[in-house]
C-alpha cells in the first residue's frame, strides 16, 4: 500500500503527466460542449497538474477574497474527488447574455433564471468531462447535482481541499483555463481527486507508482 | 488603520496580537474564525480552524492550528506567553458556513457546523465564555480583530459589513 501523506513523493513526473493527459482529454470534451453551447469558438489551455499549498490555490483565481462564481460538485464512484468551474462576475453574465441572448441586466443580481442557465452550463461540463474521463479510464465517475455559489474564492475553494487538509496544507489539482476568443480568461475548470483517488486512476490506466 | 498594523491569519493558521495590532483572516467559508481576547492585558488572539478534530488527521507532521481540538489549546498557550491571563479570556466565532446545499448524506457535506460544534467544546472545556458568533448560513465571510478594543469586524459579499 502507498503512503498517500507524501503525494508528491508518490507522484513522478510521468504520473504528473498521466493527470495531465487525464485532465486535456476531460477539459477538451467540456471545452467542445462549451463551444456548441455558445455557438462561438472556445479554447482551452494546457491543463495544469500542480501540488499547492492552500493559499496559493485562492491566489490563482485572484485571491481568497475576490468574489466568483462557482459551479461545484462532487464525483462520486471509484475516484471521487471534487470538481469547480469558476467564473469571474463579468464573464458569468457575457457567458449568459451569449448563451440565453437576454439582456443581462448590469447590476450584480442574478435572476433566478440566469442562475438555473449557469447551472445547467456548468452540468453539462462537468457531465462531458467526467464521461470522457470514464471512458478514457474505464472507471465508474458521477457527478452530484451541482450546487452554485456567487462568494469569496477562499469561502468556496476551502470546502473542495478538506480532503486534503487530513493530510497537510497542499492539494493536488488539475487546472484547466478556459478562453474565448481575443478574450482574457473565461473561466477555471478544477478537478480535485480525492487523495486516494490518485492510486486508482493510475492503476485503471496502467501506470505503476514510481 | 494602516497596513503594517494588520497581521495576516492564513488558513489552517493562528496567530497572536496586541496593542494597536489587527489579526485578519480571509474568505472563511466552512472554516470558523475562533478570537480569543483579554481586555486587561489588550491581548488577542485568532485561529482560522479547518477541521473539527485531529483524531482524523493522517498528516505527516501535525499542523495543530488546523483542527479545533488543538488550535485552541494551542491559541490559549501563545497569548499567555503575551501577557494575557487564562481565566480573562472570552471569545468569539464566525463562519462554520454551509456554501453549498446538497440533498448528498456525505457527512464532508456538515463540515461547518460541525466546525463550530468542535470549537465551542473545546472553549467549554477551557470554560472561555462566549460573547458573540456570527456562524452558519451558506455564505463566505472575512474578519479582522482589533486587539485594542476587542472588536470583532466581519464582512461579507451579501449582507456588508457587520461588528459584534
Amino acid at each position: 500500500m502507498n503512503d498517500f501523506s507524501h503525494l508528491e513523493d508518490f507522484l513522478g513526473d510521468f504520473q504528473l503527466d498521466v493527470l495531465k493527459e487525464v485532465g486535456n482529454i476531460g477539459a477538451g470534451h467540456a471545452a467542445t460542449a462549451l463551444s456548441t453551447l455558445l455557438d462561438k469558438p472556445i479554447d482551452m489551455l494546457v491543463p495544469k497538474v500542480r501540488m499547492l499549498p492552500f493559499e496559493e490555490i485562492c491566489e490563482s483565481v485572484g485571491g481568497a477574497e475576490t468574489v466568483v462564481l462557482a459551479i461545484f460538485l462532487r464525483v462520486e464512484g471509484d475516484a471521487p474527488g471534487n470538481m469547480f468551474f469558476i467564473l469571474d462576475l463579468v464573464a458569468a453574465k457575457n457567458m449568459l447574455r451569449d448563451l440565453v441572448g437576454l439582456s443581462i441586466s448590469d447590476h450584480e443580481e442574478y435572476s433566478e433564471l440566469e442562475l438555473s442557465a449557469l447551472n445547467e452550463i456548468g452540468n453539462i461540463l462537468a457531465g462531458s468531462y467526467l464521461s470522457s474521463l470514464a471512458d478514457f479510464t474505464n472507471l465508474n465517475m458521477q457527478p452530484t447535482v451541482p450546487a452554485l455559489a456567487i462568494d469569496m474564492a477562499g469561502a468556496i475553494l476551502s470546502y473542495g481541499l478538506l480532503q486534503f487538509g487530513q493530510m497537510g496544507d497542499q492539494a493536488l489539482l488539475i487546472d484547466t483555463k478556459f478562453l474565448e476568443g481575443e478574450n482574457e480568461v473565461q473561466g477555471h475548470f478544477f478537478l480535485i481527486p480525492d487523495p486516494e483517488s490518485f492510486g486508482k486512476i493510475f492503476s485503471a490506466l496502467g501506470v505503476v507508482s514510481p | 488603520m494602516t497596513q503594517e498594523n494588520i497581521i495576516k491569519v492564513g488558513m489552517a493558521d493562528l496567530n497572536v496580537a496586541r496593542q494597536t495590532e489587527v489579526l485578519k483572516t480571509t474568505g472563511l467559508g466552512s472554516c470558523v474564525g475562533v478570537t480569543l481576547y483579554d481586555s486587561r492585558s489588550k491581548v488577542a488572539g485568532m485561529a482560522h480552524v479547518m477541521l473539527p478534530s485531529s483524531e482524523i488527521a493522517r498528516e505527516g507532521s501535525l499542523n495543530i492550528a488546523k483542527y479545533a481540538d488543538t488550535a485552541i489549546p494551542e491559541l490559549i498557550k501563545r497569548m499567555e506567553q503575551l501577557g494575557a491571563n487564562i481565566n480573562k479570556l472570552e471569545a468569539k466565532l464566525a463562519g462554520g458556513a454551509q456554501m453549498f446545499a446538497f440533498a448528498g448524506n456525505n457527512d464532508t457535506m456538515r463540515i461547518g457546523p460541525r466546525n463550530v460544534e468542535s470549537c465551542k467544546e473545546m472553549l467549554n472545556r477551557y470554560k472561555i465564555p462566549i460573547l458573540a458568533e456570527d456562524t452558519g448560513a451558506n455564505y463566505g465571510r472575512t474578519i479582522e480583530f482589533y486587539s485594542e478594543t476587542g472588536v470583532l469586524v466581519i464582512r461579507s459579499v451579501q449582507l456588508g459589513v457587520k461588528e459584534m
